[in-house]
């Protein structure tokens, strides 16, 4: 029962990029397109569920006072590791990331699940957690990428989807687009809360 | 390096590709110091001054520690200049994020001793900066774009003042936003997203800049 309150709530009720709001750089900024998408949102759940697992094992032995700087460096080595597999076997994708791939080491998920999470909890229920999250923050990821790709190219995952005679509206895929459409998401989930709270 | 080619990277760094509008770059600080005029003031000061130091020290670092050359340290002081030079630049995720965490925390201390003031108002800024990913971003951008040591700094200043112009006008508009009356859903974040859109949008504008 726990097993699947620890998963699930990383999806929806506390996912990381609609209610909490971390992590939003590489969101915006790789959410072009459903490929680019997809591809964050593996590096990002391959780093988040490692450095739990570890920060979980070695909870115990590491002091109160620089835990901090421990946790980064441990991050820090499964980014280094995602760079280098990236980069050696997809490169385009590499290439269309650019700097947000390094970037995963200073993303707040990453550091907020070490020390709010796994710090505390059993490598086990931190494994499920960072899976929940990493999950959540890619589905996150995904939506953001479905509407821009969309309306801004008229294709998903490359796939044209909308009629020839679509104007695609170029703005989605520029800076713009990102902004504008995380803010309705974002409002429109504020909606649904709203409105079930109510009931 | 001419005068002008500095010129141009800091009008690129501040208006054109904008660190926080154009590049996404440091969007936690953007929408959650932005309540205030006068926390964003002090946030902006502290983004500058660390991200111009940390462009100096991680440029130092790169070049002298990490990138294969011949005036690599680690290749004259352990190899004695013998055979080829180490390509550490593997390292340079691990190198920047500790340089960048110990040079925070160096700074907060100077700041403290030096200059109590100072401190007063940059203060409890500066640790939310370490985990800010415009410093690394930057630090990252200088080496990509393969700039030189002063290019890297005014690279660094720049980005902080773009960062710091984008900042100031967002908390302008919202604290004027406290009156207006808008639909529960939207707001607080939601419509700090789709100002900051409009925004992005107008600085697209720049785009069409040129000497």
């Amino acid at each position: 029962m726990k097993m699947s309150k620890e998963f699930i709530k990383g999806l929806y009720k506390e996912n990381p990029v609609f209610r909490l709001m971390l992590g939003l750089c590489p969101v915006l900024a790789v959410s072009t397109s459903v490929n680019n998408a997809l591809g964050m949102g593996a590096a990002a759940t391959f780093v988040l569920v490692c450095s739990n697992t570890v920060v979980s094992i070695i909870k115990k032995a590491v002091p109160e006072k620089i835990r901090i700087p421990i946790f980064i460096m441990i991050i820090a080595t499964f980014v280094t590791i995602v760079q280098l597999v990236m980069s050696a076997f997809f490169p385009a994708l590499n290439k269309s990331l650019g700097i947000f791939i390094p970037l995963i080491v200073v993303n707040c998920i990453i550091l907020g699940r070490a020390e709010a999470f796994a710090s505390k909890n059993s490598t086990f229920f931190s494994i499920i957690d960072g899976l929940g999250m990493g999950i959540g923050f890619t589905l996150a990821l995904s939506v953001i990428a479905t509407f821009r790709e969309i309306l801004g190219n008229g294709t998903w995952l490359g796939i044209p989807v909308l009629p020839d005679t679509f104007q695609p509206a170029i703005m989605m895929i520029l800076a713009p687009g990102a902004f504008i459409t995380i803010g309705y998401l974002i409002a429109f989930l504020n909606w649904i809360e709203n409105k079930r709270i109510k009931n | 390096m001419d005068f002008q080619s500095l010129i141009f990277i800091a009008v690129g760094s501040i208006f054109i590709s904008n660190f926080v509008l154009h590049k996404f770059l440091g969007l936690c600080p953007y929408i959650g110091v932005s309540k205030q005029l006068d926390s964003a003031v002090g946030m902006g000061m502290a983004v500058i001054f660390v991200m111009t130091i940390a462009s100096m020290v991680t440029w130092i670092i790169y070049n002298y520690f990490l990138a294969p050359t011949q005036n690599n340290l680690i290749f004259q002081w352990c190899m004695h200049s013998q055979g080829n030079p180490p390509d550490l630049t593997y390292l340079r995720t691990i190198a920047f994020i500790l340089v960048i965490a110990t040079l925070v925390q160096f700074v907060e201390m100077v700041i403290h001793k030096l200059s109590p003031g100072l401190y007063r108002s940059l203060g409890i800024y500066l640790p939310l900066i370490t985990t800010n990913c415009a410093i690394m971003g930057v630090s990252l951008l200088n080496i990509n774009e393969n700039y030189n040591f002063i290019e890297s700094i005014v690279n660094g200043a720049a980005s902080g003042i773009g960062f710091t112009l984008a900042l100031v006008l967002m908390a302008g508009l919202r604290e004027k936003l406290e009156y207006a009356n808008l639909p529960q859903a939207i707001k607080g974040a939601p419509i700090a997203f789709i100002m900051a859109g409009l925004m992005s949008m107008a600085f697209l504008g720049f785009a069409g800049l040129s000497f």
